[in-house]
């Protein structure tokens, strides 16, 4: 692939702090090369910013090797950017063309309050874990790694869905704001190994309470999670927590 | 809101079926037959009324969803790309759904109300000269009412296309191989039904059937 170097116009969302309102503010920058990452090109921008003596963009970022989940970023009406099966570290300037106007704005949920810029609180998630995102382990020694037979499938299923990375990209591309493919993925990852069987039950109703008391949409299977997911997580564990719940609301008495 | 969906699916098997009892095109007598069993037999007059309920109660979860959904996003992206990653129709079932409403209040008061006073005003004395036949066929001369019955249809067909799966997704139905065989059911179910639904006044209007 042929390198380039273009320069842009940014359109970000500029937003002091949960309680403030927000607004774009548009910046140019200049000589961004294609094989730079989209966040790269922010280090860019804000290094600019601050040698300019102007407040530099807030943005969350971890890993930057597309594991970590942190990079919170809508770009042009898309979570993550324009690629799928991406995370905005790894969305590299290539997607871009010289002169391209680019819009960025933070994920969008009453249960995702901005905290600056492009940072959102995803605490929510945090909550919804510690409602049921969790076995019970004995004390005592560490159990022989293959002492619990587990079916290839289930493993494989449960794996699947072990890989969701929390964020929150379903919540954002959702018309709804639902949270459903984040639960249903770690309700799934449990339900589906024989250490998650103990808190079944009550780990379902008790997550689906959370996620609601978050504020949470309600899904309504536009299927637009899974099209933005970075980590191609199936709407199969979204049908799968919905018939834990049920099957848990009729049987327990919790 | 997947449970009474597929109530109202089923429903409309009955509806579109005893509705195409007109294309036997023998002056409506094979339809005002089974137009009479249907209005006269007291299972199907109970049912009548679970019928509405169902309706009810998918009007009200629709409404709440709606309420809940809308709260869930205080700010709205001022760029969103939701085409490329969700059909238009799965995002609209809201406004789809309020089409049908505004169709289903219209549709019932030209057909369902007048054969209700047939049967019950002054002690039914109308039951007998009442012929619903003739009366859809009346109503499907004026070239208006037939745009809003093949617009109330096409409402009723993307209402459908998404609705199906999506029931039964919603009752945790998703299976490797039974999902596809799921889907192309609803997109055949669809294409039939809204079909059959729609030649029904443009047959009366075209003279096709008389």
């Amino acid at each position: 692939m042929e390198h380039y170097n273009m320069n842009l116009t940014l359109k970000v969302w500029k937003q002091k702090n949960s309680k403030a309102g927000g607004s774009f503010e548009t910046y140019q920058v200049k000589n961004i090369s294609s094989e730079m990452s989209f966040l790269e090109m922010f280090d860019v921008l804000n290094e600019q910013l601050i040698t300019e003596g102007k407040d530099p963009i807030a943005f969350d970022h971890d890993c930057r090797e597309g594991i970590c989940g942190a990079c919170s970023m809508y770009i042009d009406g898309r979570a993550h950017g324009p690629w799928t099966k991406n995370t905005v570290c790894q969305l590299h300037m290539r997607a871009f063309k010289d002169g391209d106007t680019i819009v960025v704005e933070p994920w969008r949920a009453a249960a995702f309050p901005v905290i600056k810029d492009l940072m959102v609180d995803r605490g929510a998630f945090d909550r919804i874990m510690q409602a049921g995102g969790f076995i019970s382990v004995n004390t005592g020694n560490a159990v022989d790694a293959n002492a619990l037979p587990i079916d290839k499938k289930n493993a494989d299923t449960a794996f699947d869905a072990a890989s969701c990375i929390g964020c929150g990209a379903c919540v954002a591309a959702c018309k709804n704001s639902s949270a459903m493919l984040f639960v249903s993925a770690k309700v799934s990852q449990l339900a589906l190994l024989p250490q998650g069987q103990p808190e079944r039950e009550s780990r379902v109703l008790n997550m689906v309470a959370q996620m609601d008391k978050e504020g949470f949409g309600n899904c309504t299977n536009t299927y637009a999670c899974e099209a933005e997911c970075p980590k191609g997580i199936s709407v199969s564990n979204i049908a799968r927590m919905n018939r834990e719940y049920l099957k848990a609301g009729l049987t327990t008495e919790q | 809101m997947g449970l009474t969906g597929l109530f109202l699916i089923v429903f409309l098997i009955v509806h579109v079926g005893v509705n195409s009892c007109i294309f036997v095109n023998d002056g409506g007598e094979t339809f005002n037959k089974a137009a009479h069993f249907m209005s006269h037999n007291w299972i199907l007059r109970i049912m009548e009324i679970g019928l509405f309920a169902g309706l009810l109660l998918h009007i009200i979860q629709g409404l709440i969803l709606w309420r809940q959904n809308a709260s869930a996003r205080p700010v709205k992206y001022s760029v969103n790309a939701a085409n490329a990653n969700s059909k238009w129709y799965s995002r609209s079932m809201g406004l789809l759904g309020t089409l049908l409403l505004f169709f289903l209040v219209i549709h019932v008061s030209k057909f369902f109300i007048d054969t209700k006073i047939a049967l019950y005003a002054d002690g039914g004395a109308h039951d007998a000269s009442h012929n619903l036949y003739n009366a859809m066929k009346e109503e499907f001369q004026t070239w208006w009412v037939v745009v809003i019955y093949v617009l109330g249809v096409i409402s009723l067909f993307w209402h459908l296309l998404h609705g199906f799966q999506s029931a039964f997704q919603t009752i945790g139905i998703n299976h490797k191989r039974y999902t596809p065989i799921i889907k192309a059911i609803g997109i055949g179910y669809t294409i039939i039904v809204c079909l059959l639904f729609a030649l029904m006044p443009i047959s009366f209007y075209l003279g096709w059937i008389d």
